[in-house]
């Protein structure tokens, strides 16, 4: 076991020296923590089986969190000012990010025929192809895939396709484990929480918070959060998983009909590991990642990098097109999950949401998701993408139900979109879908009412002179700051709101008119 | 040469903010052109739209094409109404729609884009700080517009507003339906309006400007709310 190894033999550094003496020198008190130190519990939202609750509800521990929220602002903060800056300086952006669009749109368009070629393409080099209507099925195909091989652990490259179809739970369900080998999702998992961010599921936890997390799950009392010590950690933790892991499996960045190469793309060199390693290699992609063409990875492998991190290239793309002797995972099984997707492709403005390359630049400029992270949104697909794609890959109902209306409309996330969704045109659309499947509240009877009123010019001025006279009992010195129980008393908590004046516009006009 | 608009006014200036209404006619008229009010007019149905009602939406969005089809040009002190108009009704009308949203325009679009004017003759003094309203940059994207006429105003000092993209946390229902996530956007609002240290913050939007200056006076915060057209009419 790594437990008790520690850092030795690293240069530490002159800066963090009283932190990260050798480990043979005796060592301040703070660092002689009990190996088994109790963890702070976790936020609540965030723990692996958290119930879930409506967006505003889930908010409002979150909000109550200063400490996670400034990780999350600090985090996207630079992550932004980083994707900022690269995309600054590609003068095709634009361009590009149209073709993004369009070959999406292609693949979406007639994703019948791009499977069924990307099928042959992964058969005839060699691979396995195996099609699974929903997250059941898909985690029923994986586990007896595992169990096929005789194996009692994973190892895993990070992916959203198994986080979303809750991959971990049925194979420690199916006694086999799963090692997750991202740094974040390492993280994430040792913590027992679920992501809370597409790109950095860790997002939400500092340096320190991580460190007592190894000290506690790694066995390693002396460990400091110097990142670099920090990372030291988690690599000789993971090495021994690389190299006793007789399967691994994958999630998809793209998977190109023509040729049947899969693409990996990511920054740690752990997915390098886990798909060329193993003897046994399982991917599970979502149908949405096909693409027509090998070729049409040009465009995507430059909007993601620069999308995602804020990086020109990404450190490691991995392509692999079925197997080959000798070289690299000698079988191959490519797991094609349905879970909702068909559902959105089936409805014409939702279905862009399916374009989404999963880079995460609008989570990184939402402000709704800089003051909430991303557990509020119970869906591993959490910010403004998530508020689209989660309500259709599950259905418009229960707590997910409330995510279209997580948003200002701001539409921050559409200017930044590598393929051009349009969110905010697709959050409306799904509130109107909620709206129509649930009972009217008091806000759906007063728009309906307001939809009336405003239909006749009679009816509108009577709703001004009906608020006028409603007002006042409230109103004092052309202010309401005391509010009756109701939807304004929302408002109300934080903002004053201006009485209505003893004079409209149009009576004002009228009397001007009569004066000419 | 236009010398003839319909005004918009909104239903949100009509009833609440009858100032900035005024205000739009005083700019208008100070530069020779003559303003109609159509007063059948009622709202354009963004609420509803933005609210997942599209039937209601759609329902006054043809209102408001009937109504505005008879004039030239249709002018409202409003980026997210403009908005609501110009980008949304072609699609929820099917088309259908007369023209009038290619003909309606925001304040300061109309001004600087379409009379090409941007010294509209204010004397407003102040130091003045401006937040770009997230529908009028982002959808209706009117630019440095409102920006260019506030330069023009000799007696006005533009101040830098931190982070002035970021989105007040209006957004019309979320205010109340997502009331602790809103105040929290809001929170950031005031305390860049306060870094910077103006005496107004501008913007041409008064539902905006409803949230922001519902916040300072909550906070006690001694700025003062300002839609552009007011201080273009001063």
């Amino acid at each position: 076991m790594v437990g008790g190894r520690g850092p030795g033999g690293r240069n530490p550094g002159e800066r963090l020296k009283p932190l990260s003496a050798p480990l043979s020198a005796p060592l301040p008190a703070p660092l002689r923590a009990p190996l088994r130190a109790p963890l702070p519990a976790p936020l609540p939202g965030a723990a692996r089986d958290a119930r879930p609750e409506s967006f505003p509800q889930a908010a409002a521990a979150a909000l109550a969190n200063p400490r996670v929220r400034a990780n999350i602002r600090h985090a996207t903060g630079a992550i932004r000012a980083k994707r900022a800056a690269v995309v600054a300086e590609v003068p095709d952006w634009e361009l590009l990010r149209t073709a993004g669009a369009a070959i999406k749109d292609e693949a979406l368009t007639r994703l019948d025929t791009v499977l069924v070629e990307l099928e042959s393409s992964v058969e005839a080099a060699g691979g396995m192809v195996h099609w699974a209507r929903d997250a059941a099925e898909a985690n029923e195909l994986v586990v007896a895939l595992v169990r096929a091989e005789g194996a009692d652990e994973v190892v895993k490259v990070k992916s959203l396709a198994t986080d979303e179809i809750r991959l971990n739970e049925a194979l420690e369900g199916a006694g086999i484990r799963p090692i997750e080998t991202d740094l974040a999702e390492l993280i994430v998992q040792l913590a027992n929480e679920r992501p809370s961010h597409l790109l950095v599921p860790a997002i939400h936890k500092n340096r320190a918070e991580i460190c007592d997390l190894f000290r506690d799950r790694l066995g390693l009392p002396h460990l400091t959060d110097d990142p670099a010590e920090l990372a030291e950690a988690a690599r000789l933790h993971l090495r021994e998983a690389f190299l006793r892991a007789r399967v691994a499996i994958s999630g998809a960045n793209f998977a190109a009909a023509d040729t049947g190469t899969i693409c990996v793309v990511e920054s740690e060199g752990n997915g390098r590991m886990c798909t060329t390693l193993p003897e046994v290699l399982i991917t599970v992609m979502g149908i949405e990642k096909a693409i027509p063409r090998f070729r049409d990875l040009e465009v995507f492998l430059q909007l993601l990098p620069r999308s995602a991190t804020g990086e020109r290239m990404n450190p490691y793309t991995s392509l692999w097109t079925g197997v080959r002797d000798g070289d690299g995972p000698q079988r191959f099984h490519l797991v094609l999950l349905d879970a909702g997707r068909t559902r959105v492709l089936a409805d014409p403005a939702g279905r862009p949401a399916l374009r989404c390359i999963r880079c995460s630049a609008c989570i990184n400029v939402c402000p709704v998701y800089r003051q909430t992270g991303g557990h509020a949104y119970h869906s591993p697909y959490a910010g403004p993408i998530g508020a689209i794609l989660a309500p259709q890959l599950e259905g418009e109902t229960g707590a997910v139900g409330s995510l279209p209306f997580a948003s200002s409309l701001c539409g921050a996330c559409y200017d930044v979109c590598p393929v051009k969704i349009d969110i905010p045109s697709i959050l409306v659309h799904e509130r109107a879908k909620v709206v129509a499947r649930e009972r009217p509240g008091v806000e759906g009877r007063a728009l309906k009412h307001l939809g009336r009123a405003f239909a006749t010019r009679v009816g509108y001025e009577r709703a001004q002179r009906l608020g006028r006279s409603l007002q006042r009992p409230v109103a004092r010195d052309g202010w309401i700051t005391h509010f009756p129980p109701g939807p304004l008393a929302a408002w109300g908590r934080s903002r004053d709101l201006p009485a209505l004046p003893a004079q409209t516009f149009r009576e004002w006009w009228e009397s001007r008119d009569d004066g000419a | 040469m236009i010398d003839r608009v319909a005004l918009f006014v909104t239903c949100l200036a009509d009833t609440l903010y009858p100032e900035v209404g005024k205000a739009t006619v005083t700019v208008l008229e100070r530069l020779g052109i003559e303003v109609v009010f159509p007063v059948e007019q009622t709202c354009c149905g963004q609420m509803h739209a933005n609210s997942g009602y599209p039937g209601e939406a759609e329902a006054l969005a043809r209102r408001f094409v009937e109504i505005f089809e008879p004039y030239d040009v249709v002018v409202t002190p409003s980026g997210s109404c403009a908005a609501q108009v110009r980008e949304h009704f072609p699609g929820l009308l099917g088309g259908d729609d007369g023209g009038v949203p290619a003909r309606t325009w925001e304040l300061s679009q109309f001004l600087t884009g379409v009379l090409g004017v941007e010294d509209v003759g204010s004397t407003y003094e102040g130091t003045v700080a401006y937040h770009p309203t997230c529908h009028s940059l982002r959808l209706l994207r009117i630019g440095d517009a409102p920006l260019r006429l506030l330069r023009a105003v000799p007696g006005v000092e533009l101040v830098d507003l931190p982070a002035a993209e970021e989105c007040c946390g209006f957004g019309g229902t979320f205010a109340v339906k997502n009331a602790a996530v809103s105040a929290a956007m809001l929170d950031e609002k005031l305390a860049a309006i306060v870094a910077s240290g103006a005496d107004g913050v501008c913007a041409c939007d008064s539902s905006c400007l409803m949230h922001i200056g519902g916040g300072l006076r909550r906070q006690g915060i001694d700025v003062r709310p300002l839609h552009l057209a007011e201080i273009l009419a001063w």
